[in-house]
């Protein structure tokens, strides 16, 4: 049957059809779907871990007892997983075991642009590479097997365009593997110096087996023209970029086509240059297979033509290598207001924002997560956002500083209060720790878990403060302030806020600004776009009484984008609104009212 | 091997050439750039294309810019739409059209649904919204359709269809309406809003009727 799926979907698709029996993931865009579409399929057990680590570390478990399993997540998680991972390639597997990277090159949803393919070549894992939604599912399916067969698990490496295309795709059906026996053996799976240092060696055994299967395996194929004058090696996405950009000269160029691209297939590299006359590397952000190439002593042309920064495409492939001009766009005399993502209307981290800018003499340490958009105009509140995490870390690191003396700022004032800024989700994956460290190292920095009920950003994943797994089982729901108790936190420094009532806020924010010991503020309304909030809020809205209005523009200062200034007042669009109320509360003429009543 | 030399002349019958054709949908986060995108490369797959849609998910989705490409044709290789390839662009907001217009191919076929959202910039006052949009673009795009998708989705009862009633003018503007439609949106759309999507689809239609 034809069906035509992302990238995503296939890679899920695949892994069923492979026998897959765990599967564990963190999300994080572009990966995220990956496990939603696992956890479709009832033979496969899968969970929302608490962080990549987390993940990998459950499927490496699951692997040496006998399982096929997998961990899916994006190119920044397989940083936070890089642990486990390095040792696994030592330890090897019982089942197959699948790591799936899902890099991000343009940054349309991350932090960095870091190209993971060095992660395969970085802690020996052979790694495959897809270039369409059929490869993924095909590419998946043998993967396991070939994790068995080579003892080591399997990086997958893909990227946004491959994970969010949607490509047609032949399905097949699933293949019952059985779970192999466990049989203990502490000299193989136990890594401590001694066994490790043996390990060490079969690692070095098993990267010739593999690079000679590199060389001879259906991955890696070479796709001849009529005349051999151009040679492109390339893989992934930059394939698809490729073929597009040559399609006019198709009898001239001859394609060696990598899917398994580590380790690198040498001798295949070496014939294939050698039967043309000119040799181009086409590939995304880093110079993976060039550098592999130029140390076989092959001349090509590779990064000097084409960019190693944002996304690739056919249209640059073609004017840095076939001299094809941009001229002759289409232009207007028109500028675009700039339209970058912003908290929605009724965002349930609008209002601890709003009262933490009034305050000119406290830092901000952010984290990654939809709180990172209170950087944005007009609230315009972080300091820095570096990783999952580091909202609380970078923060005790902050306060450390503006304690001592002569810190401050380049105006010469002082910066007297760090504040932390995480969300739920986020907290649970890597603030902890923080939290934790905060507490013992005597921090006095105050922390705000922005607690909206969900992962927001990658589109409403569960995680241990909703109660519910992804398989869909209620479950353990873990108490936020609880567990900052029990961090160490004085209960009386942990402030539950309803963020929709400013008053509430200010007085928290005071109170943390104030304390001399680590606080922390837990706010308690659920993201505003959770199918179930909006039910409840979908009779709510606020209305500006024009007759009162004075345009004094206060309400836009909350950056609310359903609160506009007209031609004789502020107006709110109901369609957009749910009744938050921030802006009514701001309104020094008490000019907005909040209509409309909860639905049970 | 396809025939190279033949231009690409949009808005006539998409069967006639084995070319790969370019749809890029834009719009801003929330309107159903990803939903339209969907019913369309369903429907061109059931009519026998190879089909590409790339679409964008995360953070931009939150009242970004967006943008969603289809390609199709006899073999489609890159999913992305670059500049100057459109064969048409769809504007479910009118000045994401001047911000994307560059995507769109010399004699390239413009939709426009005469709406506008302001972004939080011009909410705030730092920036202007243009004025004249419509007369600006239509000046140079001279293969034009500017309607009020918004509008007609309204009338029908639910403005979200909006989508959806532009997606039924694409769809005519490349004559692909023999293909069933109704069909892939009884399949997609959930049962309680087929009735609205199928009247806002058909109402799409009848602006290029």
């Amino acid at each position: 049957m034809k069906e035509i799926v992302t990238g995503n979907e296939a890679i899920a698709r695949g892994a069923w059809e492979a026998g897959c029996h765990v599967a564990a993931a963190y999300p994080g865009t572009p990966s995220s779907e990956i496990l939603e579409n696992v956890s479709k399929y009832p033979e496969i057990d899968s969970e929302w871990s608490t962080n990549e680590k987390v993940a990998v570390e459950v499927a490496a478990g699951a692997s040496l007892a006998g399982a096929r399993s997998m961990a899916a997540m994006k190119h920044v998680g397989l940083n936070v997983a890089a642990d486990p991972i390095f040792t696994m390639s030592y330890i090897g597997v019982n089942g197959g075991f699948v790591v799936i990277t899902a890099d991000d090159p343009g940054l349309f949803s991350s932090q960095n642009e870091q190209d993971n393919r060095w992660y395969a070549l970085h802690a020996k894992l052979p790694m495959l590479e897809p270039s369409d939604s059929q490869e993924c599912l095909d590419f998946m399916k043998d993967a396991f097997e070939l994790s068995e067969r080579f003892d080591v698990p399997l990086l997958f490496r893909v990227t946004t365009r491959i994970c969010h295309s949607k490509s047609i795709v032949e399905l097949g059906s699933r293949t019952e593997a059985s779970i192999k026996p466990y049989v203990r053996n502490p000299g193989k799976n136990v890594m401590a110096p001694a066994s490790a240092k043996k390990r060490r060696y079969v690692i070095e055994e098993r990267e010739v087996r593999l690079r000679a299967f590199s060389n001879n395996c259906s991955y890696n194929r070479v796709e001849w023209g009529m005349r051999r004058k151009i040679g492109i090696i390339t893989s992934g996405i930059s394939y698809q970029h490729a073929r597009e950009a040559f399609h006019k000269l198709d009898d001239e160029v001859s394609y060696l086509k990598l899917g398994f691209t580590y380790p690198l297939p040498d001798e295949l590299i070496l014939k294939f240059a050698s039967e043309v006359e000119t040799v181009y590397v086409i590939e995304e952000n880093e110079p993976y297979i060039e550098n592999f190439v130029k140390q076989l002593g092959i001349s090509c042309t590779g990064r000097e033509a084409l960019p190693a920064v944002d996304e690739l495409n056919s249209s640059i492939i073609a004017c840095a290598l076939l001299g094809h001009s941009e001229e002759g766009r289409w232009e207007v005399e028109a500028t675009p207001p700039p339209r970058p993502p912003v908290l929605c209307p009724g965002c349930s981290h609008r209002g601890i924002f709003y009262e933490m800018a009034k305050y000119r003499d406290i830092a901000t340490s952010s984290d990654i997560g939809c709180y990172t958009l209170g950087v944005m105009p007009p609230l315009g509140v972080a300091d820095s956002v570096i990783c999952m995490g580091a909202g609380v870390s970078a923060g005790i690191g902050f306060s450390k500083v503006f304690a001592m003396p002569g810190a401050a700022r380049d105006d010469g004032k002082p910066i007297k209060k760090v504040f932390g800024v995480i969300g739920d989700s986020t907290f649970f994956h890597s603030g902890v720790t923080g939290l934790i460290d905060a507490v013992v190292n005597r921090s006095n920095m105050a922390l705000c878990i922005m607690d909206n009920r969900t992962t927001a950003m990658t589109g409403h994943q569960d995680n241990p403060g909703t109660g519910r797994t992804i398989m869909g089982e209620k479950t353990q729901q873990i108490d936020l302030k609880a567990l900052c108790v029990a961090c160490g936190v004085r209960p009386d420094n942990v402030q539950m806020v309803d963020p929709y009532d400013l008053k509430q806020v200010h007085a928290a924010i005071r109170k943390a600004y104030d304390a001399n010991e680590i606080f922390v503020i837990i706010t308690t309304q659920p993201c505003a776009l959770i199918k179930e909030v909006m039910r409840k809020r979908e009779h709510m809205y606020c209305h500006v009484d024009e007759k009162l209005c004075v345009k004094c523009k206060m309400c836009l200062k909350v950056g609310c984008p359903a609160i506009s200034l007209r031609e004789s007042s502020a107006e709110i669009t109901r369609s957009m609104c749910n009744g938050c109320a921030i802006c009514a509360q701001v309104c020094p003429k008490n000019a907005i009212s909040q209509v409309g009543e909860l639905n049970d | 091997m396809t025939d190279t030399d033949k231009i690409l002349n949009p808005g006539m019958n998409a069967r006639e050439t084995d070319e790969t054709k370019s749809v890029l949908l834009v719009g801003v986060g929330g309107q159903g750039t990803i939903l339209a995108s969907r019913i369309l490369s369903d429907g061109l797959m059931r009519a026998g294309y190879d089909v590409k849609m790339s679409e964008i998910h995360g953070m931009s989705q939150r009242g970004g810019s967006v943008t969603t490409h289809v390609k199709f044709g006899s073999k489609v290789y890159s999913p992305i739409i670059n500049e100057r390839e459109a064969d048409i662009l769809v504007s479910f907001e009118k000045v994401e059209a001047v911000r994307w217009l560059s995507y769109l191919k010399p004699g390239g076929m413009l939709v426009v649904n005469d709406y506008e959202i302001h972004p939080l910039s011009v909410l705030t006052g730092e920036a202007k919204y243009p004025d004249g949009i419509i007369e600006l673009l239509r000046n140079k795009v001279p293969n034009m359709l500017a309607l009020s998708a918004s509008q007609a989705a309204g009338d029908l009862g639910n403005v979200k269809a909006q989508n959806i009633v532009l997606l039924g003018a694409l769809i005519k503007g490349m004559k692909l309406d023999d293909i069933d439609w109704i069909t892939v949106l009884k399949d997609i759309i959930p049962p309680k809003l087929y009735d609205l999507n199928v009247n806002a689809f058909k109402a799409g239609m009848a602006f290029l009727a």
